[in-house]
Formats: C-alpha cells, structure tokens, sequence
C-alpha cells in the first residue's frame, strides 16, 4: 500500500522544487501543500516540524525537513 | 587508493561547467559538493543567461543538472570538505564521511549567506529567522517582520515582503540605503515600511519561534516586537577549508587568467574567486576555462 505523502512547500523555493522533481522521478504520488496561499496548511506545518523553513515532508506521519534524499528514500524505502 | 585525475568541488554554474567539459575530454573525475545548484538555484527570475529570455534559478539549474547526467558524472552530494592535504603528487580531500584522492583540483565551491554573529541567530534559524526571503516570506502572511542590511538584496526582501507581511522595520547599519534608486523610492515610500539606519543587531529574542529584535541605535538599545527576521546582509566565500592558498581581504580565492590559484595544481573558478563581478553566466565560463586549464597542467605532467 502506497504511503500518505504530503509535501509542504512555496512556489519559490529551489529545495521545493527540487524535493518533488525527485519524488516525480521516483514515481511518488504525493499531495502538494502549497503555504504560500494557504495560511492554515502553513500553521499545520509549522506545528508538525516546530520550525518554519520549507520543505517539510510528511511520509505517514515521519516528518522530515528540508530536501534530505537519504532521509526521504529511507521512509519511503527506495 | 584510487586516483582520479581531478576532483571538482562543488556544483554550481561553475562545478556543473566544469564538470561537462572534464567529461567530454574522457577524464576520469569526481564532483564533490553540498548541493546542487549553489547560488543559482536560490535566483528569482533570471533574464541574462544567454539562450533563455526568462528563466527561474530553479529551472535553470534543472537544465544544468540534465545536461551534466547525461554524461553519467559521478557526484557526491551532501558532502561537506572538511580539509585538503597535499600528499607526494596528489591531493587528498576529505569530507565528513570520505576521503579521495586526485592529481588536480578544480574548486567551486561559491558562497554562502552572511550570518549576524549575534545571541540568538542560531537558535532561531527556521524558528522565525530566515537568509531566504523568496523562499520563506509566503510564511509571514500578515506579521510583523525585521529585513535586516542596507544592500539591493535588503531592499528586495522589503519589496517581496510589502506584499505579504502587515509590518516591516528594515534595519540597516549605515547612514543610507543601497543604490538602486527605483527600489529604494519604492521602499521609503511605503507607509507599511520603517526604515532605522545607523542601527544594529544586538540579539534575537523568542521561544520556540522569534518574538523579538534587540537592536542598539546611538548606544541606546530598543526592542521591536516581530515574528520574522530576514537577513539580507551580503554573501562570504566558502572558502575555509583550504587555508593555504592565497585569498584577497574579503577571502575570495585568488586566480589568474588561466585560473591557477598560488597552489600548482589547485584551480579554482565561479563566485569563491577574485574574478570581477559575480554572474552565473560569468561562472560558468570560468568554469569551463578552469577545468581547461586544468587538462592543459595534467598533460604537462611526468605523473606515473
């Protein structure tokens, strides 16, 4: 069964970019959460990882921050 | 241990050149870098790489990426060069996790965001503290916010954030404000913005996210309520771990024309030289011309 990606990010930032062209490579589905335009995703980030720089992913509930590959392939196991 | 011919660190405009004319003169090489993209993956909009009338730093930097794996290049990414040692006929260079060995060196390793120096930027960073306003300024939707510098960088935050923040102090440390005029009308001009020169930080305040900016005015010291701080204060060169080789005052790498630096055998290219003006399209050029040179030294040598 596939897990619940969710990548929390803004249009403008090169880490973010940079994490999804990897997830899409991968062939990852995962749920783009745009804080940039969405104040209540931004507060849920923020509480998830207790910081505020994006990316932030959450791999069924294993919160990673930042564009860490080692990290990512480990919870998604790639 | 294996030997490559050369080692390029870093994989900016200029490692990323470099390293696709190493691959196409069939030399046997390894890249070396904390990421990909360097400076330029952080640029906006970028409308001055020859080719491309408009194209986001982003962007770019996929297209630099594409072009270098078709080559199969191997890169080591996430490493961090904690030193280099200059062995018999080789250099060692060594990262956190390894260490390798080649005849030459290529570095790129460009530059990186000037910190405060100050009690609590630490601490805060990500907590509220950010170097990166175009990434992270969409998280302070209607706050009160600190940009702090006095440069066209500082001026810039100020303009992105006018659009996203309820209130910005921007904190400069000089009597007057960067040189470009446009920006700098624009800034002065806002009612949402207050501009305090001639003042510095003095310390970061929060708990678990920034509540307050100390800073000291004519010795007399004021604390301005804010939940986000943008450092906007000029780059340094990543240049640290190699202390024997000669640098100018400001620590940049010093090349000649061909990019020899004062080491035989080490050149270096891109943003962490001495070379005029700071340019993608500038550092890839001396990228190429780096690792040309580099060919150039290689051939000349009786190595075994």
């Amino acid at each position: 069964m596939a897990k619940d990606v969710k990548v929390y990010s803004t249009p403008t930032c090169p880490y973010c970019v940079r994490v999804k062209q990897f997830l899409k490579d991968n062939n990852v589905v995962f749920q783009d959460m745009d804080v940039s335009v969405n104040q209540a995703m931004a507060a849920e980030m923020i509480s998830k990882s207790g910081q505020m720089g994006v990316p932030v992913l959450d791999i069924d509930g294993d919160i990673i921050v930042g564009f860490d590959k080692g990290k990512i392939q480990q919870s998604l196991g790639l | 241990m294996d030997t490559y011919d050369l080692i390029i660190i870093g994989a900016g405009p200029a490692g990323i050149t470099a390293a696709v004319y190493a691959a196409r003169k069939k030399m046997r090489f390894l890249m070396v870098s904390k990421d990909i993209g360097g400076q330029a993956a952080w640029s906006g909009d970028i409308e001055n790489y020859t080719g491309y009338q408009f194209i986001s730093g982003p962007e770019l930097v996929h297209k630099f990426e594409e072009h270098m794996r078709t080559y199969g290049i191997d890169v080591k990414e996430g490493e961090e060069i904690i030193g280099i040692q200059k062995l018999k006929d080789v250099f060692e260079v060594r990262t956190a996790k390894s260490v390798w060995q080649a005849k030459v060196l290529i570095i790129c390793s460009g530059k990186r965001s000037r910190e405060l120096g100050v009690p609590g930027e630490r601490e805060f960073r990500n907590r509220g503290l950010t170097y990166c306003a175009t990434c992270d300024g969409p998280l302070f939707s209607g706050k009160d916010v600190a940009v702090v510098g006095g440069g066209n960088s500082a001026l810039d935050a100020v303009l992105q954030m006018m659009r996203i923040a309820r209130k910005i102090y921007l904190i400069n440390n000089t009597a007057v404000l960067g040189e470009d005029a446009v920006m700098r009308e624009k800034v002065t001009a806002s009612a949402m913005v207050t501009v305090i020169n001639n003042a510095r930080v003095v310390s970061v305040l929060g708990d678990k996210m920034v509540r307050q900016i100390v800073i000291s005015r004519d010795a007399v010291q004021s604390v301005l309520d804010v939940q986000g701080i943008f450092v906007e204060i000029g780059l340094i060169p990543n240049s640290e771990f190699i202390p024997a080789i000669e640098k100018n005052h400001l620590g940049e790498i010093v090349v000649n024309k061909r990019n020899e630096t004062s080491v035989p055998g080490i050149f270096a290219a891109g943003d962490v030289t001495d070379v005029p003006e700071k340019q993608i399209i500038i550092a890839a050029g001396e990228g190429s011309k780096a690792c040309l040179s580099a060919f150039r030294y290689l051939a000349q040598q009786p190595f075994p």
